[in-house]
C-alpha cells in the first residue's frame, strides 16, 4: 500500500468508463483520499499466514448437470434493448481501441 | 373491522383463515392507508391498487374452495426495487434503470407467490443499496413515519417506512452492510438479514455479491418467522446457496425459552454510541437477565477493522457488478454518444447518481493494477479475522446483543454532504455482513425524541431458528413494533 | 544476419456442451440471432452463473489428452473490461488458478510427399484455463450489431510456451489441436463457425540469441492458413526490419486476409488493467482422484500414437494410416474390421478410400456420418475375403460397395441375390473369348505383331460381356491360348 494516497482519478474514471465532471473528479479524488487514509488501521494489521475469506462457508463444485432449459424467444431477449434491428442490438460504431 | 393495516402478519393471517376478514378487506385498508399517507412517507416508487384487489380476490375464491396456500395467503407484501418480479420495473432506485422491466421472477418472489402473498408495491431505496439514509435515490427522498424531517435509515429506507406507516403488512429489503437493519431500527420495526446464502440471491439486483442477502422487514419478530420461512432455502440457481434443509421457524419460536448465554461485545459499547441508545439496549440486557439467561461480556477485537473491510470489499464487487448498467443491451442509452466508448462514458455518467460513482471510482481503484493486494487481497484476510473473532465469540455464548446503530434516525440533509460520517452509521452492522452470520433488528423503545430505536441480536450461522426464538421472548413481550407513528 | 522466428500462440476453443458454461441456455451454432439467450445470457440484473459439470469434465480430459496437470483446486475470476459483444462487462474466467498446467501437444509437420510422413515434435503448453465466450459482432458503417447466441458457451483457452518457429509450425500446431479435439470429442473445432480462434504472438531475434526479441499480437485470426500466412508475414516484415536497423514496436496487429498483410491496430497501446479478483458468484472447482480416475479412462489412445501404431504393426502406407487416424471412430472400425478378418492393407484401402469417399458423397443428405453408418466393420472384413477366396473379382467387390453402403446388407447376400460370383467354368470363359476375339481383329492383330498392352482391350470386352464375373487369371490365360 503506498506511503501517501493519491488517486488518478482520470485514470480510474477511464477503467470504471463514467464520465465525471471536473468538479466530481475534484470531489470524489478528495473524499477517496480521506477514505483511504481512514483504512490505514487495514494496513497495520498482520495477516501474515491469514487464508483470504471469498466466501464465508466455502463450498465446493457447486454445479448444473449439462441439461438445456428453455430460455428467452428473441423477442424476449430483446424486449429491453434501446435500439434493435434484425433481431439483434445496435452499438454505436466500434472504434477499435484494442 | 378498524386498522386492519396497522396488525401483524401472523394476526391477519388468523383472522383471514377464520374468515372474519377477507383478503380483499384487508388490502383495501392497505391501499386506503397508502392514499392517505404517501404524499408524507413517499415509500413507494410504484403501487398497482387495481391489480392487488384482483389478486386479492384471488385469494378469497382459493380460501372459500378450501385451497388456501397457507398462513401468507392475502397478505400484502412489499419489495425493495431491485428484487426482480416478472413484467414489473425495476429501477434499483437507479436513473440508470427507470424503464427497465424484468422479465423473470426472483426466487424469493416466486416463492412469495407461491406462498399466496398479495406482491404490493415496489419500494424507494439508496440508489443500487447504496447509502444508510434512502437520500441517494434516484426518484425522491423517503420520510420517517415517526418524523418526517428524518431518513428513514437505507438503503431498505422505503420497505421499513412503509411498514412503519401501515402502507404495507410486511416487506421484503436487502442487506448488504447494514441496510434491513438500520432502516428497520429507525423506523421502529423487526429487520432480519438472514445468514449468507440462507435466502437465494437469484433475482436480488447485486450490490457486494459476497455480503448481499434478502430478509423480511415486519412488526413482529413472529411476522419475520413467518416470511423467512417462505422464502429461505437452497436454490440451484444460486452457486453460493445454503445447502441444507430449513426447520419450521414458526413452531420453534414458542418452544420454552432456553437459559441462553448471551454476549456483550465490548467493542460495540464504546464511545461513539449515543447514550440514550446504550440505555434502551441495556434494558433489554436487563429483560433478559430477568428471563434466567446469563450475560457475558465477549471481545471481537478486529472490529474497528469492519469498516475499513467493508468499504473495500463492497465497492470492489460493486463496481464489477454494476459495469453492465451500460446502456447497450437495456439501461439508459444516453443520446450523446457518437461511438461505443463514448455510449459507456456518457451512459453511465448520466444514468449513476454520486453515491453509486463515488462508490464505483473507489472499487475500482482498489482492484487496479499494483493496489490490488494492498486492498483487496488484504481485506479478505482482515475478512477471515473478524470472522474468527465471531466464532471465537460463540464458543462461549448463544448470540450476541448490540446496539443497531449509534444514533436514532437524523434529519433529511444532515450528512448527505459527508460520505465517511455517513458510512460510520453501519458500524455496528457491517461486521455481521463480513462474517455471513444472521442478525436481527428488533424494536427496544423510544428516544427523548419519540424516535424509535432497535437492538440488534446476532446469531450463529444458519441457526436462524434459535435467534428467532430469542428475539421473539422479547418481542412478544415488548411488541415495540406495533407502536404508530401519527401522520 | 540469419532471424529465428519465436512464436507463442493462445488458442480458443469451444467445448463441445449442450449447454453454456455458466447457465442452461442451449450452446449451439447457426441459430438465428438472439435466440439462445436468457436471463443469464443476458446478463441481466438479478442473474447469477451456475457451472456447467460437463464442461469442467471435458477440460480435464482436454488436460489430461496433453498432458497437463490437473489442478486441485480451481477458482474463477472476473476479467473486467468493457466491450459491447460481452454482457456483464467481465468474462468469468481463470486467472492463477487454471484448470490445467503445463503439459504439451504433439505436432506432425508436412512431409516431404502426401505419402511420406513429416517429423513429429512437442510443443510445450503453459496452461489451459476454462471461461465464458463472449457475443458476436457484426460491423456496418456507422454501426454494429450484436447477437448473443455465442455469449457463454464454454472457451477453453490453450497457452503455449514461445515454443514455435515457423508458420509451419503454427499450422500443424492447430492442425494437432484440432485433430485431437475432434477425435476425442471435445470440440467440433469449426474455425469457420468460430469454434477455434487464435492469438499469436510473433517476435525474431538473431539465430543464436536468447533472450527474445519484441514481439507483436496478431488477435483472432480465424482460419489455420490464415494464422500461418499472417505469422510468416509478421516473421518476415520483423526480420526486414531489424535489417534495415530499424526497431519492432511492441503492438497488436491485424491480419488483412484478403490481401494478406499485417497492420497496426491504431491503439493507444496502454496496459491492459483488467482488475482480476475471485469471482464471488461461484465457489471453487475441487477435482478428487476418483473423478480423475474416471475421466482418464475415457480418454482413448492418441490419434498420433495409434498412427504410429497402424505404420508399425499393421503396415500401413502413411497415406492410409494419417487418413484413418483423423477420426477415432473410422479408425475405430477399421481395427474391428482387420480383428474379423486379419487383411489391413486391403481393408484400410476400402476402408480410407470406398468408405470415405461414400460418407463424403452421402454428407449432403444427412447420411454423412461415421456414428450412423450402416455398413458393418465384420461385412468389410467379409468383402475382403470374397475376393480372396475368388468368390467375386476386385471389380465387383468395388461394384457392390455404394449398395453394402446404403443398405447395410452383407456382401454375399448382395452377390448371391444378383448372381455376382465369378464364374470359373471355363468351357463358358472359352466361348466368349472366343467371340471377343472374333468381334475385335484390331486388337488381336496389334497382339499378334508384338503389341503385348493390346490384350488388355480384349480382357476388358470379356469382363464386359461377363458383367466382371469372369475370373481374370483365367480370362488371361485362355485368351493367350486362343490367341497363339
Ligand atoms: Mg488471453
Ligand atoms: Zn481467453
Amino acid at each position: 500500500m503506498p506511503g501517501k494516497t493519491e488517486i488518478d482519478i482520470d485514470y480510474v474514471a477511464d477503467l470504471a468508463r463514467i464520465e465525471l465532471t471536473e468538479e466530481e473528479k475534484e470531489q470524489f479524488s478528495a473524499q477517496l483520499v480521506e477514505i483511504l487514509n481512514h483504512f490505514k488501521s487495514l494496513r497495520e494489521v498482520d495477516v501474515s499466514g491469514i487464508e483470504p475469506t471469498a466466501h464465508p462457508f466455502p463450498l465446493y463444485n457447486v454445479w448444473g448437470e449439462d441439461v438445456v432449459e428453455p430460455g428467452f424467444t428473441t423477442e424476449e431477449a430483446l424486449a429491453n434493448a434501446p435500439a434493435q434491428r434484425e433481431n439483434q442490438i445496435v452499438v454505436p460504431k466500434i472504434v477499435e481501441d484494442a | 373491522m378498524p386498522e386492519l393495516y396497522y396488525k401483524s402478519a401472523a394476526d391477519l393471517s388468523r383472522l383471514l383463515a377464520s374468515g372474519e376478514i377477507s383478503a380483499r378487506e384487508l388490502i383495501q385498508s392497505v391501499i386506503d392507508r397508502t392514499q392517505n399517507v404517501e404524499e408524507k412517507v413517499h415509500a413507494f416508487l410504484r403501487f398497482d391498487p387495481e391489480a392487488a384487489l384482483a389478486k386479492a380476490a384471488q385469494c378469497d375464491e382459493r380460501r372459500s374452495a378450501g385451497k388456501s396456500l397457507g398462513p401468507l395467503d392475502g397478505i400484502p407484501v412489499a419489495l425493495k426495487d431491485l428484487i426482480c418480479e416478472s413484467g414489473q420495473g425495476l429501477t434499483c432506485g437507479s436513473r440508470i434503470l427507470e424503464k427497465y422491466v424484468s422479465p423473470y421472477d426472483a426466487t424469493c418472489v416466486a416463492k412469495l407467490k407461491e406462498n399466496g402473498t398479495i406482491l404490493w408495491g415496489r419500494m424507494n431505496m439508496d440508489e443500487f443499496a447504496m447509502g444508510s439514509s434512502t437520500e441517494n435515490s434516484g426518484y425522491q427522498n423517503t420520510a420517517n413515519p415517526w418524523d418526517v424531517s428524518r431518513i428513514p435509515g437505507g438503503s431498505s429506507g422505503g420497505s421499513a417506512a412503509a411498514v412503519a406507516a401501515g402502507e404495507t403488512i410486511a416487506a421484503l429489503g436487502s442487506d448488504t452492510g447494514g441496510s434491513i437493519r438500520q432502516p428497520a431500527s429507525l423506523c421502529g420495526v423487526v429487520g432480519l438479514k438472514p445468514s449468507y446464502g440462507l435466502v437465494s440471491r437469484y433475482g436480488l439486483a447485486a450490490f457486494a455479491s459476497s455480503l448481499d442477502q434478502i430478509g423480511p422487514i415486519t412488526r413482529t419478530v413472529e411476522d419475520s418467522a413467518l416470511l423467512l420461512q417462505a422464502i429461505a432455502g437452497y436454490d440451484t440457481l444460486d452457486s453460493t446457496s445454503y445447502q441444507a434443509d430449513i426447520p419450521d421457524y414458526t413452531a420453534s419460536l414458542n418452544s420454552a425459552p432456553k437459559p441462553w448465554k448471551l454476549g456483550l461485545p465490548k467493542e460495540y459499547f464504546e464511545e461513539g454510541l449515543d447514550p440514550q441508545i446504550r440505555q434502551l439496549v441495556e434494558k433489554v440486557i436487563d429483560f433478559y437477565k430477568s428471563e434466567g439467561c446469563q450475560i457475558i461480556e465477549v471481545s471481537l477485537p478486529h472490529t474497528n477493522l469492519a469498516l475499513p473491510v467493508y468499504y473495500v470489499l463492497a465497492p470492489a464487487e460493486a463496481s464489477s457488478n454494476l459495469a453492465r448498467y451500460d446502456g447497450v443491451r437495456y439501461s439508459h442509452r444516453s443520446k450523446q454518444a457518437n461511438d461505443h466508448v463514448g455510449l459507456y462514458f456518457k451512459s453511465r455518467g448520466e444514468g449513476f447518481g454520486p453515491e453509486v460513482k463515488r462508490r464505483i471510482i473507489l472499487g475500482t481503484y482498489v482492484l487496479s493494477s499494483g493496489y490490488y493486494d494492498a486492498y483487496y487481497l488484504r481485506a479478505q484476510k482482515v475478512r477471515t479475522l473478524i470472522r474468527n473473532d465471531f466464532l471465537e465469540a460463540f464458543k462461549q455464548v448463544d448470540a450476541l446483543i448490540t446496539p443497531v446503530s449509534p444514533t436514532a434516525a437524523f434529519k433529511i440533509g444532515e450528512r448527505s454532504g459527508d460520505p465517511l460520517s455517513m458510512y460510520l452509521s453501519d458500524i455496528y452492522t457491517l461486521s455481521v455482513n463480513l462474517a455471513g452470520l444472521p442478525g436481527i433488528s428488533v424494536p427496544c423503545g423510544f428516544n427523548s425524541d419519540k424516535m424509535p430505536v432497535g437492538v440488534q441480536l446476532i446469531g450463529q450461522p444458519y441457526r436462524e431458528a434459535e435467534l428467532l426464538s430469542i428475539a421473539h421472548l422479547y418481542d412478544s413481550v415488548h411488541r415495540f413494533g406495533m407502536e404508530h407513528p401519527v401522520l | 544476419m540469419e532471424y529465428e522466428a519465436v512464436i507463442g500462440l493462445e488458442v480458443h476453443v469451444q467445448l463441445k456442451t449442450d449447454s453454456k458454461m455458466f447457465t442452461r441456455a442451449a450452446s449451439r451454432f447457426g441459430e438465428p440471432p438472439n435466440s439462445l439467450t436468457n436471463p443469464v445470457v443476458m446478463g441481466l440484473p438479478g442473474t447469477l452463473p451456475v457451472m456447467n459439470k460437463a464442461a469442467i469434465e471435458l477440460s480435464i480430459q482436454t488436460g489430461l489428452l496433453f498432458g497437463c496437470r490437473i489442478a486441485e483446486v480451481c477458482k474463477w475470476d472476473r476479467k473486467n473490461y468493457f466491450y459491447p459483444d460481452q454482457p456483464k462487462n467481465y468474462q468469468i474466467s481463470q486467472y492463477d488458478q487454471p484448470i490445467c498446467i503445463g503439459g504439451e501437444v504433439e505436432i506432425e509437420l508436412p512431409g516431404p510427399a502426401r505419402n511420406i510422413m513429416g517429423e513429429h515434435r512437442m510443443v510445450q503448453l503453459t496452461r489451459i484455463h476454462l471461461e465464458e465466450d463472449v457475443g458476436k459482432l457484426t460491423h456496418f458503417e456507422n454501426e454494429s450489431l450484436v447477437d448473443f447466441n455465442r455469449a457463454g458457451i464454454p472457451l477453453l483457452e490453450i497457452v503455449t510456451e514461445p515454443d514455435l518457429h515457423s508458420a509451419e509450425e503454427v499450422s500443424a500446431f492447430l492442425h494437432a489441436i484440432r485433430l485431437h479435439m475432434v477425435y476425442v470429442g471435445l470440440s467440433d473445432c469449426d474455425m469457420e463457425k468460430g469454434q477455434m480462434r487464435c492469438d499469436a504472438n510473433v517476435s525474431v531475434r538473431p539465430v543464436g540469441s536468447d533472450t527474445l526479441g519484441t514481439r507483436t499480437e496478431m488477435k483472432n485470426l480465424n482460419s489455420i492458413a490464415g494464422s500461418r500466412d499472417s505469422v510468416a508475414f509478421e516473421i518476415q516484415r520483423q526480420s526486414r526490419l531489424l535489417e534495415k536497423g530499424g526497431q519492432v514496436v511492441q503492438e497488436t496487429r491485424r491480419w488483412n486476409a484478403e490481401q494478406g498483410y499485417t497492420v497496426a491496430l491504431r491503439s493507444k497501446e496502454e496496459a491492459h488493467d483488467y482488475r482480476y479478483f475471485p469471482d464471488p458468484d461461484l465457489m471453487p472447482v475441487k477435482i478428487s482422484p476418483a473423478m480423475l480416475d474416471r475421466l482418464a479412462r475415457e480418454i482413448p489412445e492418441r490419434p498420433y500414437d495409434r498412427q504410429r501404431r497402424f505404420l508399425e504393426d499393421y503396415g500401413l502406407p502413411f497415406s492410409t494410416a494419417s487418413v484413418l487416424c483423423l477420426d477415432r471412430q473410422l479408425a475405430d472400425f477399421f481395427e474391428e474390421a482387420v480383428s474379423a478378418h486379419d487383411k489391413p492393407l486391403e481393408i484400410g484401402n476400402l476402408v480410407a478410400n470406398d468408405l470415405l469417399r461414400e460418407l463424403s458423397s452421402s454428407a449432403g443428405q444427412g447420411g454423412g456420418k461415421m456414428s450412423k453408418l450402416l455398413i458393418k466393420p465384420g461385412q468389410i472384413a467379409e468383402l475382403v475375403k470374397l475376393v480372396e477366396d475368388g468368390v467375386i473379382s476386385k471389380q465387383i467387390a468395388q461394384d457392390i460397395f455404394p449398395e453394402m453402403f446404403h443398405t447395410g446388407r452383407t456382401p454375399s447376400l448382395i452377390v448371391e441375390e444378383k448372381g455376382l460370383r465369378q464364374s470359373t467354368d471355363a468351357a463358358e470363359i472359352e466361348s466368349v473369348c472366343a467371340r471377343v476375339i472374333a468381334e475385335n481383329p484390331k486388337p488381336v492383330e496389334e497382339f499378334r505383331t508384338g503389341n503385348q498392352k493390346a490384350i488388355n482391350a480384349l480382357k476388358g470386352g470379356v469382363m464386359k460381356a461377363t458383367r466382371g464375373k469372369a475370373n481374370p487369371a483365367m480370362v488371361d490365360q485362355i485368351l493367350r491360348k486362343l490367341l497363339a
